[in-house]
């Protein structure tokens, strides 16, 4: 398929191809979906824990307590990893998954510098900060 | 309901809402909260929280069957995304701070309006409409495979789309949904974007959006691991298997059926909203 498509793109004379180089912009789908396939499979193997362990316990979300803070940063969720903890390697594949979108902004950095596109550097740039403030700066890397 | 039978029953109805959301376009993210809230008395919050997890993973997995297909504008998303994520953090921050029942008043108006365009039919951007000066500048026209080869595109009204994709990421960050409904209407009527491009390059938003508000999230504690598990894995496999038989399927009276759903969960919303029931 991109094979046929190929010419008709090059016949295309005036307009930059968003993405000149395609191939970036496959690398970086199947960076995205190599993260989700991963941080479902750390879950799964958390969930497989959580539910040999609790299975038998009631289960309740109709109060609104809050996680404790070893769900809540970054530091608790990998001590209660250590410890062996199901919920807390659950926690990890949420971790990850959140990431995931993260590392495919960060490595558009490189593709539009690839690109020489100073303008979508600097745009894309921003978007990484609001990202990594939101994600660093709301206490979760305490 | 013990927490195994709870994980189970979870993650069925989770599968069930990704399918049908991928299937019908619609978005699994939006009927979860309700259900979770209805049905099984969750605390909103804490389905918000749960909700928002599933979305990043089915854009994201989504996103490397897109690509593929070439209808995606990078340019355009990424320039968009400044205004999805600021909005986002927006939103997380609302959210900490309003009541329960604003929450689902606000979830009920969006769920009332997502079944109303779901069921309006989305206008075809005209072909050869002039270049916007802005749009220009920005370097977000493009074009795209058509059946008659490359078929190239104009955006409009950068600045209209741009605060309404605002709007969306700020709805995003404070009901943990992927705002669908609201990137149609910037994008498609705005913009005037093929929709084509705007379905695939509005689906790559949405991780990146989530992510925004996600840490927000975690970080106040509205993750549950116990919760969020059965519910990302199950959209994730609903979403990944819909996507698999999209093309075989009759989805013009699913998307009836689902609409019709909407509505129905969009007044129980508002009902439990106003009557402090949530």
């Amino acid at each position: 398929m991109p094979a046929a498509q190929a010419p008709a793109r090059q016949a295309q004379p005036f307009k930059p191809q968003p993405w000149r180089d395609r191939r970036i912009e496959v690398i970086l789908g199947n960076l995205l979906r190599t993260g989700v396939l991963v941080s479902a499979a750390v879950v799964l193997a958390g969930a497989c824990i959580y539910l040999y362990r609790h299975a038998h316990d009631p289960a309740d979300y109709r109060v609104f307590r809050g996680e404790p803070s070893e769900y809540r940063t970054i530091s608790g969720v990998i001590q209660s990893v250590i410890s062996g903890r199901g919920q807390g390697i659950i926690q990890l594949g949420l971790l990850l998954l959140i990431a995931t979108p993260i590392a495919r902004v960060a490595f558009s950095v490189v593709g539009f510098a690839i690109e020489r596109d100073r303008l979508y550097v600097a745009f894309t740039l921003l978007v990484l900060a609001i990202l990594l403030y939101s994600f660093l700066g709301s206490g979760i890397g305490v | 309901m013990t927490i195994l039978e709870f994980t189970v029953v979870v993650a069925i109805v989770s599968f069930v809402a990704g399918l049908l959301g991928s299937l019908t376009g619609l978005g699994g993210g939006v009927v979860l909260v309700p259900l979770l809230t209805i049905f099984f008395h969750v605390d909103i919050r804490y389905a918000i929280g749960a909700s928002l997890v599933s979305v990043i993973a089915t854009s994201s997995g989504a996103a490397a069957a897109y690509v593929k297909e070439g209808f995606s504008n990078i340019r355009i998303g990424m320039f968009l995304e400044i205004a999805t994520t600021f909005g986002a953090l927006l939103g997380a921050f609302l959210a900490t701070r309003i009541p329960t029942s604003a929450l689902a008043i606000i979830f009920g108006a969006v769920l009332l309006y997502s079944a109303y365009v779901s069921r309006k039919a989305r206008t075809q951007a005209e072909r050869s409409l002039p270049p916007d000066p802005l749009a220009t500048r920005l370097r977000l026209n493009g074009s795209f495979p058509d059946l008659e080869g490359q078929r190239t595109y104009n955006v409009q009204r950068v600045p209209t789309g741009f605060s309404l994709m605002f709007g969306a990421g700020a709805l995003s960050g404070l009901l943990g949904i992927g705002s669908g409904a609201v990137k149609v209407l910037a994008m498609d009527q705005a913009m005037r974007i093929p929709f084509k491009v705007s379905t695939t390059t509005s689906n790559f938003m949405i991780g990146v959006t989530a992510a925004a508000s996600a840490g927000v999230y975690l970080s106040r504690g509205y993750v549950d691991p116990g919760l969020s598990m059965p519910v990302m894995l199950g959209v994730l496999a609903g979403s990944l298997l819909g996507s698999r038989i999209l093309v075989k399927a009759e989805t013009k009276s699913l998307r009836l059926v689902f609409s019709v759903v909407i509505l129905v969960l969009g007044l129980q919303m508002l009902y439990n909203g106003f009557w402090g029931k949530i």
